[in-house]
């Protein structure tokens, strides 16, 4: 696409400083372009592909910056920067798995303004939908990915319904691994949901990645101490080493307290339009060794059921092998195509 | 940019005159005509949809100073240095958070000042290239290291990549090699230079060390 290089066309810019102002002014004007960091959001205005009449930032919203301790674990503002999540002492100390993750995220200035809520939160990087495309996401009846000829080597190989984008966020898996709870501020009060039904699939809405509707904010999430200081295992798979988007991410958490695993939660993305918590596998692998045997039975099950594309059927070994290391361990599993 | 008037029928004495210079004068001067396209159109537009928005006169403190600037709404940081505030030395590359080509620091933090809007910046402070040498014309120790080892090629690049050296250097004085390319990595350069733009900065890296000893 050629890239337009003057001004992006005219909006109305609404600068809240507080969350109740945010959705006040949400409420009043009806469909609005939230703006958390921007990473995304200035490619689809610059792109003229969505053009909203209003632009309400948050970034003047003290309260929904920084990390705070709460009773059981910590509490991450959602305008949190990506570098302040793999800065922050505690995170690095107890929940490395979600500072490892962020730090694998695009770059060092898209980590400087990105945000963690921002990028849980972020769309599909299908480039037929990002072209403007009328594709089912995009309010249409086709996918353009899906077809003999589409490019689709970055696309779904699991629970693909109609639309086959995958779900682009790195900090994603990590968050559903450590058993994060999002807080989501809609019209009717506050609502706390699990990571991981924070995430939608086509079949669910095939517009929207998550649940948050028009009004909705996500204001923080929050990571129990339930696996804090657990053992972690986080592996991004991209083409190139910065900027790029996961391929295939992993991100798993163990308690193997006596040569066996007690407790353990892991999640794949870039696998399909929502990250995948890998529930068969966790219920497999419990009260196992986590040795490369596991780790091979582990990645068998995790692939049942994937279907390729024309480009992506690597995708089903690879994700074979992510969740094989995961448990497994790196030195233990050895990588079979 | 058609309603630039053509450079050379502006009238410019013998040798008062680097070509730097007017390049800056021609875009203050020509900005009011240049810009005009797009403010009349943004300005129809909101005349249309939203009332009260356009332009607004803010103060954004840039390299030190309090600038005055009418900012809309929808602008980047990048555009209104560039085309408000002259501030030629910020580069636009790809306009999409890709190249690092228009890296400044705000609050001492690198960002990409093309996804950035203006109005986000009012309480913050913004340092461009420009603002890197001190008032006596001495180079930052980064700049100096960068004359020194020859690092760049076309050097469209150089003045994001200083910037993200110079922050980064703050927070990591004494970087290994690999280190240094990892807090650079968010910057491209397109004649594959990277190399020598790495030998230049580590020199920067040991010319900012040896100032602080001084």
């Amino acid at each position: 696409m050629a890239v337009i290089r003057d001004v992006m066309p005219a909006f109305e810019l609404v600068q809240p400083n507080s969350i109740t102002d945010a959705q006040k002014v949400l409420e009043q004007q009806g469909e609005s372009w939230v703006l958390a960091g921007g990473m995304d959001s200035f490619d689809w205005l610059k792109d003229r592909i969505k053009k909203p009449r209003v632009v309400v930032d948050l970034s003047g919203i003290a309260e929904l910056k920084g990390v705070r301790a709460t009773a059981d674990g910590i509490e991450i503002g959602a305008m949190t920067t990506l570098t302040e999540v793999v800065e922050h002492a505690v995170i690095r100390e107890k929940y490395k798995l979600l500072a490892e993750s962020a730090e694998l995220v695009a770059s060092p200035q898209i980590r400087n303004q990105g945000t963690l809520g921002g990028n849980v939160s972020q769309d599909a990087r299908c480039w037929y939908y990002r072209a403007g495309w009328p594709c089912y996401r995009a309010g249409g009846n086709i996918c353009y990915a899906d077809t003999p000829e589409g490019r689709n080597r970055e696309h779904a190989i699991l629970h693909a319904d109609r639309c086959v984008a995958v779900n682009p966020s790195d900090s994603a898996p990590a968050l559903i691994a450590l058993d994060a709870k999002f807080v989501i501020r809609t019209a009717k009060g506050e609502r706390v949901v699990d990571a991981e039904d924070y995430f939608i699939g086509p079949e669910i809405d095939i517009t929207r990645l998550h649940i948050l509707k028009p009004g909705d904010l996500l204001t923080a999430i929050r990571i129990p101490s339930t696996w804090a200081g657990a053992r972690f295992y986080f592996e991004k798979v991209r083409d190139r080493n910065v900027w790029d988007f996961p391929l295939l991410n992993v991100a798993s958490a163990m308690v193997v307290p006596s040569g066996s695993i007690e407790r353990i939660r892991i999640a794949v993305n870039g696998a399909a339009a929502r990250p995948l918590r890998l529930k068969v596998v966790e219920d497999a692998v419990r009260g196992k060794p986590p040795n490369a045997a596991t780790g091979e039975m582990a990645g068998k099950l995790a692939v049942m059921g994937a279907v390729p594309l024309q480009f992506n059927a690597y995708k089903i070994p690879l994700m074979r092998n992510l969740v094989k290391r995961a448990i497994g361990g790196v030195q233990e599993a050895t990588w079979t195509s | 940019m058609s309603d630039i008037e053509d450079p050379k029928t502006i009238e410019c004495p013998p040798n008062t005159l680097t070509r730097r210079d007017l390049i800056k004068r021609v875009i203050v001067g020509g900005v009011a005509v240049s810009s005009a396209s797009y403010l009349f159109r943004a300005s129809t537009l909101l005349r249309q949809s939203a009332p009260g928005t356009g332009e607004r006169l803010l103060t954004i403190n840039v390299n030190g100073q309090q600038r005055r600037a009418d900012v809309m709404k929808q602008e980047t940081l990048a555009w209104t240095l560039r085309h408000k505030l002259g501030l030629t030395g910020t580069k636009l590359g790809c306009d999409r958070a890709e190249c690092g080509s228009c890296t400044v620091l705000i609050d001492g933090v690198p960002h990409y000042s093309c996804s950035v809007l203006t109005h986000t910046v009012r309480d913050r402070k913004v340092l461009t290239i420009e603002g890197l040498a001190s008032s006596d014309g001495t180079l930052h120790p980064v700049q100096q290291g960068v004359i020194d080892e020859q690092g760049f090629q076309c050097a469209f690049c150089m003045p994001g990549f200083i910037m993200a050296a110079v922050a980064f250097l703050k927070t990591n004085p004494n970087p290994t090699r690999s280190e240094l390319a990892q807090g650079l990595s968010g910057n491209l350069c397109r004649c594959q230079d990277y190399d020598k733009i790495l030998t230049a900065m580590m020199r920067g890296a040991e010319n900012m060390r040896g100032a602080s000893r001084v």
